[in-house]
């Protein structure tokens, strides 16, 4: 081993039936080093991480620890576990009917009594310490998604681990509290800790990481001082090819001016339903790109939802093109050509069992009608359509959606959308969770949809995707529509004023 | 969501108990409308535990028969409590000892349990008769039992079967839920009497009084090829399975034909395909007890004691030869 | 993950068969026909016989699975469905059987239970019937998708309830048909040597096949079975599809119990279809469906049933005792959750894989060779 390292990993395979998933990886991560694994879906980041932390057993080469002469061996969760590597994943595997104390402290215990006054209290003493702003003896479901990421680092904090990964940890979090984590990441840094960052961000990779080891389809592509590697080289090693500049998306699409005196596609007037939102209006015409925008839980996703009929509708009037609807269930809002990607792609947007076919073709057989299947070859043919046309990664059509990456699973979902063929579509954090390529080819295609004449409403936590893509945003707080932007109030910085409230430019 | 779900939950729980509640009060109004003519004043009261009268025809008629005999014309003032299950049936004994009935008629849903709940009874004075079925307790706590001796019923069944001097006996025997009383009794005899005559059993097969089973085994018989010339069946519904998969492959069966059929319970539809020739023997299983329990409550009405505390009911057998119409409306439950 | 940019692995027409739920109740078919193979072959002897009507029938244990798989066959489709779309299994379906049956016999022999000639049409009946199962059954699918109570909870009522019911449509009678013409569902219709069951059983899978052929109820159920907020989202009404699937159980049900009362020409509402609830998931589970829901796969259901039957005739065939029916019945479904269990497919699926290799191998050797 190398002098300072902390873990070496030496020349890992490791392959499922039909795959091969790693192919000779090394990893290095040196004491006090912040670490980041970068490469799109699929690049076998997972399976490197899964490798690591014992959940597949590795079929080639050697695991170097600091600490230990040999070679270790790490065959479950465990044994990563009394090694010293803890591991805080993208999805939330804490258990949510039990307190915060409880998951933290869950599973490490020695066979002693349990005593929750005292474990409430070191639980509360953590969480302060951590500055994460929950009691221990709350229910974990009754948390936020970013609370309960935010629990499981402190758990695995909590465990003196040596090298700690964190899993995508940042995907739902938002900015105060990624500001947070940093702090506590470097707070962990400095005691010496090795931390593996696996995200698709670049800026956050950016902001706190030291290194950056960069896999794809499986290999190694290098290790890299960040000071060593532009952005633009990071992204190009990653796919393997030159990518042309995110930036450009937008110029192609400036002239695209909307008629604002047009009458609009959707127009919808004092809308509110049972998930409590304040009343609001909104219209969006024919070839716009709208935003929501705001902090996590301030009420953007429930306007979309409202907008949908996916949450129940207790008011408000909709006019389609000028004449007045009736909007309560989805069904309604796709019939009027609406269609609704929503956030949380698992829960709400794939079947998980079914074929990539059957996904796609899902909603508009439920619009075309129950006596009126589509035989196997239209299903087929819709999508080979799609698969071809968004550039989706899948064996075949008939490969289950749930065996996709996250960022073809959404591909798929969008396809299903698209189908339709919607006057107006609906896009919740599209690009969350998604690797950069795919983020770049969603945003292009947005664009484009826009140009032929759809109507798009998008909502992303990134603003300057937001900013890239959209010529109007409404700015929600604290559940309530707090201002529009247009125009040379599109910047970062009138957003920000505009989410915090400041009563400077661009509210009314 | 969890509010919703507290509702749906409840409401299933009201269902629920409304359901029960609907077969409960329909026997508690039965004994009110009954317990109203407390008032009479020499009105003998009784209270009787039965089974479910669901259960079986057996036991419709044996409910059917202690009804009528326990009628208010009668001079009777008499509850029921039905029950499948023991606890439930002890529970109703003591709630008829706290109504201080003058005797508890009682078929025991298990033998054992039984102690306690009879001492009670005994000590308020309430006189107990054990009817179709006894229980494990002693002697003196009960003042007589009225019982069918199923192996006595066999008995006759074989007797006849010996009877009829066939050529060769090769028998399909299809048994009761194994381990009942009647089960064990009707096939002893056979068994028994099997073993001493040299008599060829093809198959034994519990088909758990079931027609559906019975005529799956009878199939299963028929299908492997064997020759057999008796269906002895522990019940009706058994007997009249194996008879339909007999009709479906061709087999004559009755009177004079390839296949004696032999079942028990005298259900009146099965006496009629004695009648009709269809079936050769059916024996009875007596669910008319009533008549017996009234000898014994006016002996003791009279002071009279009782010598013999377990009594045999005259069961009959019945031949399709020698079979009536008469026969068919008296004795066919 | 990471399988997304390699082409899909070679398949063997084994493997790929391996893969396919319809294999687990072919395997347990194959097994059961060897053994009888080997421990006796006239199992599968049929012969042609003329009944006692004259009519031309066949005999033979192979028959028999077929004619008294019927019932089982036809409560499988039903449970499918309801399975696939509820994650969970109707246990009412002996005691709905009971009901529908019985109601049956009430509208043929109408207030005598033995009536000498029936007091209306088989088909009138049949259709009564049918009526009534179908609303026992929206009463189970409503509990369990508008009041969201585990299947098996909901129709618990039923369950305990329902020969209570049976009882009560006649009285506490044990109605019995005497007109020859009604048995003949249950049995043979004069000059066909095939039993009806089985006809109707045939009528009953194309009538399904062609349900989920010209209506997308099977993309509906699966992906309310799997995921009930996207199926919303998607402008399905979960609840409704829900109660479908009960009330086309109820029909499968109504089906069932007409065979079984045309059996006997007579109900024993105490006993009729008993335990058939557990046979009828069993074939489900055999069939290698999710207990817990989503994919289905109807003709592998289907055979389930049939394979069930096949075992229980060759039980019976071999004299084992009634009595220990279910306990054989255990060790099916021990062997057939071991079997789907994903470790184990994991190791088969090395060993195929193995296999496989070693083929290739020695056929590359032999082309070299050559």
């Amino acid at each position: 081993m190398r002098e300072k390292s902390l873990l070496e990993m030496r020349g890992i395979y490791k392959s499922f039936p039909g795959v091969k998933a790693l192919q000779n990886v090394d990893f290095t991560l040196c004491e006090g080093e912040i670490h980041a694994l970068m490469g799109e879906n699929g690049a076998g980041k997972s399976t490197l991480i899964k490798v690591l932390t014992g959940v597949h057993v590795k079929d080639e080469g050697d695991i170097f620890l600091k600490g230990h002469d040999k070679a270790v061996q790490i065959r479950s969760p465990k044994d990563a576990q009394k090694l010293g590597i803890s591991t805080v994943y993208q999805e939330i595997t804490l258990c949510p009917n039990l307190s915060v104390a409880e998951n933290i402290f869950i599973g490490r215990g020695d066979g002693h009594m349990v005593n929750w006054r005292s474990m409430n209290k070191k639980a509360d003493e953590l969480l302060e310490s951590l500055g994460i702003n929950v009691k221990g003896s709350q229910q974990l479901a009754s948390c936020s998604i970013a609370v309960q990421q935010m629990v499981a680092i402190a758990r695995a904090v909590d465990m003196d681990c040596q090298v700690l990964i964190l899993d995508e940890p940042t995907s739902s979090l938002d900015e105060s509290e990624v500001a947070k984590l940093f702090v506590l990441m470097r707070k962990l840094k400095a005691r010496g800790v090795g931390i593996i960052f696996v995200t698709h961000f670049l800026d956050q990779v950016y902001e706190v990481c030291d290194k950056i080891t960069v896999l794809r389809d499986g290999k190694l592509v290098g290790e890299y001082e960040i000071e060593n590697l532009p952005r633009v080289e990071l992204v190009s090693k990653m796919l393997g090819k030159e990518l042309d500049d995110m930036a450009s998306i937008k110029s192609d699409t400036s002239d695209s001016g909307v008629d604002m005196n047009s009458e609009p596609v959707y127009e919808g007037k004092g809308l509110c339903s049972t998930e409590g939102i304040s009343p609001f209006d909104f219209n969006i015409r024919r070839g716009e790109i709208n935003g929501f925008t705001g902090l996590l839980g301030s009420g953007r996703s429930e306007c979309v939802r409202t907008i949908f009929g996916a949450d129940k509708v207790t008011g408000g009037t909709v006019k389609m093109e000028g004449t007045e609807v009736k909007i309560n269930k989805p069904i309604d809002a796709m019939k009027h050509g609406i269609a609704y990607l929503p956030e949380d792609r698992k829960r709400d947007g794939i079947i998980g069992d079914l074929s990539v076919k059957d996904n796609i073709k899902l909603a508009l057989q439920v619009k075309t009608g129950f006596f009126k299947p589509f035989s196997n070859a239209k299903a087929n043919e819709f999508a080979n359509e799609y698969i071809k046309l968004l550039d989706i990664k899948t064996a075949s059509v008939n490969t289950p959606i749930k065996s996709l990456s996250g960022g073809n699973q959404q591909k798929v979902i969008l396809a299903r959308w698209l189908l339709t063929h919607p006057k107006y579509l609906i896009l919740d954090e599209p690009t969350r969770g998604i690797d950069v390529g795919t983020k770049v080819d969603i945003q292009k295609l947005m664009l484009k949809l826009a140009s032929e004449g759809m109507c798009v409403t998008f909502i992303s936590s990134e603003t300057d995707e937001m900013l890239r893509t959209c010529s109007r945003l409404l700015v929600m707080r604290d559940r309530k529509l707090v201002g529009e932007l247009t125009g040379d109030q599109l910047t970062q910085k009138t957003i920000m004023d505009t989410i915090a409230g400041g009563d400077k430019n661009g509210t009314e | 969501m969890k509010l919703k779900k507290l509702l749906a939950m409840s409401i299933s729980m009201a269902m629920c108990a409304a359901v029960f509640a609907g077969c409960g009060s329909s026997g508690d109004n039965g004994g009110k409308s009954n317990g109203g003519g407390k008032s009479g004043g020499d009105l003998i009261k009784v209270g009787i535990i039965n089974n479910d009268p669901n259960e079986s025809g057996y036991r419709t008629a044996n409910d059917k028969d202690l009804k009528e005999a326990f009628s208010k014309e009668n001079g009777y003032d008499a509850s029921f409590a039905y029950s499948l299950k023991n606890d439930e049936q002890i529970q109703a004994a003591n709630k008829f000892i706290q109504d201080e009935v003058d005797y508890l008629l009682l078929s025991a849903a298990d033998t054992a349990g039984w102690d306690t709940v009879l001492k009670d009874a005994q000590a308020a004075g309430v006189k107990v008769i054990l009817f179709d079925r006894t229980i494990d307790a002693d002697e003196s706590l009960y003042e007589a039992s009225i019982v069918s001796d199923m192996a006595k019923e066999g008995q006759t069944a074989v007797d006849w079967l010996k009877g009829q001097n066939l050529s060769e006996y090769k028998i399909i025997h299809l048994q009761g839920v194994m381990g009942s009383a009647a089960q064990k009794g009707r096939s002893q005899a056979l068994t028994d009497t099997a073993a001493a005559e040299g008599w060829t059993i093809v198959n034994e097969q519990t088909a758990e009084w079931n027609a559906e089973k019975a005529q799956q085994i009878v199939q299963s018989v028929i299908d492997s090829g064997e020759s057999f010339n008796v269906i002895y069946a522990e019940n009706d519904d058994m007997a009249k399975g194996a008879v339909a998969a007999l009709d479906k492959a061709n087999i004559s069966h009755g009177v004079g034909k390839d296949v004696v059929v032999m079942g028990f319970d005298c259900n009146k539809w099965a006496l009629e395909e004695l009648l009709n020739q269809n079936w050769n023997y059916d024996g009875q299983c007596n669910p008319f007890q009533s008549s017996y329990i009234k000898d014994i409550i006016d002996k003791l009405e009279a002071g009279e004691t009782i010598s013999q505390k377990t009594i045999i009911m005259d069961e009959k057998g019945f031949d399709a030869s020698t079979i009536t119409q008469e026969d068919v409306d008296n004795y066919g439950i | 993950m990471a399988q997304n940019k390699v082409a899909p692995p070679k398949t063997s027409f084994f493997a790929g068969l391996m893969r396919n739920q319809i294999f687990i109740p072919i395997a347990a078919l194959l097994l059961l026909t060897i053994f009888n193979l080997i421990a006796d072959p006239s199992f599968f002897k049929i012969t042609l016989a003329e009944n006692s009507n004259g009519d031309p029938v066949l005999n033979g244990y192979l028959i028999t699975v077929i004619d008294y798989g019927s019932e089982l066959a036809i409560l499988a489709l039903g449970m499918t469905l309801v399975t696939a779309a509820s994650g969970g299994q109707d246990i009412s379906v002996g005691a709905a059987i009971a009901i529908s049956g019985s109601v049956m016999l009430r509208v043929l022999c109408g207030s005598d239970s033995r009536a000498e000639t029936m007091q209306a049409p088989i088909i009138v009946a049949f259709l009564i019937s049918c009526v009534v199962a179908m609303l026992f059954g929206a009463f189970n699918g409503s509990l369990v998708a508008f009041f969201k109570i585990q299947p098996m909870v909901a129709t618990l009522i039923l369950f305990t309830a329902g020969r209570s019911i049976a009882a009560w449509i006649n009285h506490n009678e044990l109605p019995i048909v005497k007109d020859v013409s009604f048995s003949y569902f249950g049995n043979y219709f004069p000059g066909v040597p095939i039993p009806t069951p089985f006809f109707i059983a045939v009528i009953c899978f194309i009538a399904t096949w062609a349900l989920l052929k010209f209506t997308t109820l099977g993309l509906y159920v699966q992906s309310v079975g799997i995921n009930e907020k996207t199926s919303r989202l998607n402008g399905l009404n979960p609840e409704l599809i829900k109660l479908l699937t009960y009330v086309f159980l109820g029909l499968c049900v109504a089906v069932a119990g007409f065979i079984k009362v045309s059996r006997l020409s007579t109900i024993n509402y105490s006993v009729i279809a008993k335990d058939i609830e557990m046979d009828a998931i069993l074939a489900v589970a055999l069939g290698g469906n999710a207990l817990s829901g989503g994919k289905f796969n109807m003709g592998s259901s289907i055979l389930g049933a049939y394979v069930i039957q096949y075992l229980t005739t060759t039980l019976y065939k071999f004299k084992v005792n009634a009595d220990a029916l279910p306990a054989y019945k255990a060790v099916v479904v021990i062997l057939l959750v071991i079997m789907s269990a994903p470790v184990v497919r994991e190791k088969f699926a090395q060993l195929t894989k193995k296999l496989r290799a070693n083929k290739e191998h020695t056929q590359a050797a032999n082309a070299a060779s050559n």
